[in-house]
């Protein structure tokens, strides 16, 4: 066999694999659309879920979602950002660095459920916070610090080393150039970051299952006072996230339409993820724009 | 006197703008720091609690490793706990590995295809495609599989379709975009004109891409792949749903058995803390804690093999 055969033999398998690699990609994200769309209602997005009987909807944990990933995002991109300045625009080249790099890049790969677990030992039972939502916001926390700390980092290098001297120069000190010159450039892609990573924070369940906990009890959404116990504000009550929900209701459920709620509630998912996407490209360019009047 | 100890003083003092800059470097440094300590606390945690099994209840570590009985409730004819930890140990590994070989070739194929053969069509529907799908959770891949793969295992091989073949399908496509843009990245740092060398000497498209762009880029293309078993070794729920969950050493592919992850998940929530059935657990935890950092270092040797 000639080498100009083989050439299209392999080029037509490699058309081929890349064919098929769509055809599954597509047919996953069609088949979570189709099977999941039909479920969407107002009713479903916004009515408690039943345990034993038809046509509960997932509303107290569709809230749930939103609330914990609010905490997790207000506790970890501060330390985040903090992390990722102190890395980028201070660190020396040195075995200490070196070291604090290893450990993050240890954080990002350890398993979630790993984290769940250290969540569970330290937070529910070191700390007695329970099964609750401000546990589960630690654990995401943990679960997302590697990854943001690390966006924005990049955020940081994409900007010119020019600007940074320019700050110098003008005899701000290395602090002011941070917040007053880097930050605000940064800003459309460190923002692109965190909606990213808020897209996986949302769909995370390994890490809240023993920490968040897997009820839902009922919220009174008149009573926005944090402190009682039916408040869909308060951070100590157990709270199970739309992800926890799918998984709980199809590995223990007895739930009659445990099917139907499930293809709702990935569909839910899924397209939260896709707006997340979405959001941040878009966002991300908009921003670009506006402030360096590009 | 006292207006120059003053005025020394006074001069000598930090200004404000070097307070800020003590000030926001400690900061950030706190906020480092605190990660460190996470990770260490994390790996201490877990660690202390492992050993328990060993120390406290004085498991033989051999046995826990090697017995096939996983059966914490119950003791054996020496009085021993049956806690042998092999058929998860197994089922993970296989799983993993498994899961690696199918996606390998269809994950290096696309990223050649979209980065070497159409460019075009690869950054306006494969890149924007593997990308959303690396956002999908993992409950929504478990749902899948439970609901699409299970049944049609049970319809084509029989039994009850919970087992090894259906974790692998779903962890199949899974990892698939994950080591796909990763592979993707790994080809897009082959410099360009090592084509065009090879493409002046004659050599066929094919030709270049196996024999030069492959070879180049391998140490990248193997990370994603170690990457994408990390990922598939670590993953709990997805599998949970589809494999079945009986703690037995895997007699076939289609048959009912567990991973390291499904145990964790199923049992953490049902035991006593401190007791013997919770120690065995942390146990599991410790060791697929010890596997994520020999995928970590495995990704950092080949990484820094690469650059030389």
């Amino acid at each position: 066999m000639n080498s100009k055969t083989q050439n299209k033999i392999a080029i037509g398998a490699l058309y081929g694999i890349a064919g098929f690699v769509v055809l599954i990609l597509l047919a996953l994200l069609g088949y979570i659309l189709v099977s999941g769309m039909p479920q969407l209602s107002w009713h479903f997005l916004t009515a408690p879920a039943k345990a034993f009987l038809k046509g509960g909807g997932v509303g107290v944990q569709l809230f749930n979602s939103f609330y914990l990933l609010f905490l997790a995002m207000l506790i970890s991109f501060p330390i985040a950002l903090g992390a990722a300045i102190y890395l980028y625009e201070y660190a020396k080249d040195n075995w200490l660095t070196t070291t604090i790099r290893t450990a993050i890049e240890i954080l990002s790969s350890l398993p979630s459920v790993v984290v769940g677990l250290f969540g569970f030992l330290f937070f529910v039972v070191k700390l007695r916070l329970g099964f609750s939502i401000l546990s589960g916001a630690f654990a995401l926390t943990f679960f997302n610090l590697p990854l943001l700390t690390r966006s924005i980092e990049d955020s940081l290098r994409t900007i010119s080393e020019t600007q940074r001297e320019g700050g110098l120069a003008l005899g701000l000190s290395r602090w002011e150039t941070v917040t007053k010159v880097i930050l605000p450039a940064a800003v459309p892609s460190i923002l692109t970051g965190v909606i990213l990573s808020a897209g996986r924070v949302f769909g995370e369940a390994a890490a809240l299952i023993y920490t968040a906990g897997q009820s839902a009890p009922a919220l009174n959404f008149m009573d926005w006072n944090p402190f009682n116990i039916s408040s869909p504000l308060n951070p100590m009550r157990p709270a199970e996230t739309l992800a926890v929900h799918i998984w709980k209701i199809n590995s223990e459920g007895i739930m009659p339409d445990a099917k139907a709620i499930s293809s709702g509630s990935s569909a839910v998912l899924v397209l939260a993820i896709l707006i997340f996407n979405f959001a941040a490209r878009y966002l991300g360019k908009r921003l670009y724009k506006r402030l360096t009047s590009a | 006197m006292k207006s120059t100890q003053q005025l020394e003083r006074q001069l000598k003092r930090h200004s404000k703008a070097a307070r800020l800059e003590n000030w926001g470097r400690f900061i950030s440094f706190s906020a480092l720091l605190l990660i460190v300590a996470v990770v260490v606390g994390i790996i201490g945690f877990v660690a202390s609690k492992g050993i328990a099994t060993f120390t406290t209840n004085h498991v033989s570590l051999w046995d826990f490793l090697t017995e096939k009985t996983w059966n914490p409730n119950i003791k054996d004819a020496h009085g021993n706990p049956e806690v042998g930890a092999l058929p998860m140990i197994v089922g993970s590994f296989l799983i993993t590995i498994l899961s690696a070989i199918v996606a390998t070739p269809f994950a290096i194929g696309t990223a050649v295809f979209m980065n070497e053969i159409s460019p075009n069509r690869g950054a306006k529907i494969l890149q924007p495609v593997t990308e959303l799908l690396v956002g999908i959770p993992s409950v929504v891949y478990g749902f899948i599989g439970l609901s699409v793969v299970v049944p049609a295992t049970r319809a084509i091989f029989g039994g009850s379709g919970f087992g090894i073949l259906s974790g692998t399908c779903v962890l199949f496509v899974m990892i698939l975009p994950t080591v796909t843009s990763m592979s993707a990245d790994a080809l897009k740092s082959v410099p360009r004109y090592y084509r065009e060398a090879s493409l002046a000497l004659g050599a066929t498209q094919w030709q270049t891409i196996y024999k030069v762009v492959l070879r180049a880029a391998t140490p990248g293309l193997m990370t994603a792949v170690v990457f994408g078993m990390a990922r598939a070794f670590g993953e709990a729920l997805a599998v949970q749903m589809v494999i079945g969950n009986a703690a037995l050493m895997p007699s076939s592919l289609v048959a009912p058995s567990s991973t390291l992850t499904s145990v964790l998940t199923t049992g953490i929530g049902n035991t006593v803390m401190g007791s013997l059935q919770n120690n065995a657990l942390w146990s599991l935890a410790l060791v697929l804690l010890l596997m994520s950092l020999v995928f970590n270092l495995i990704i950092r040797l080949i990484g820094r093999k690469g650059r030389m």
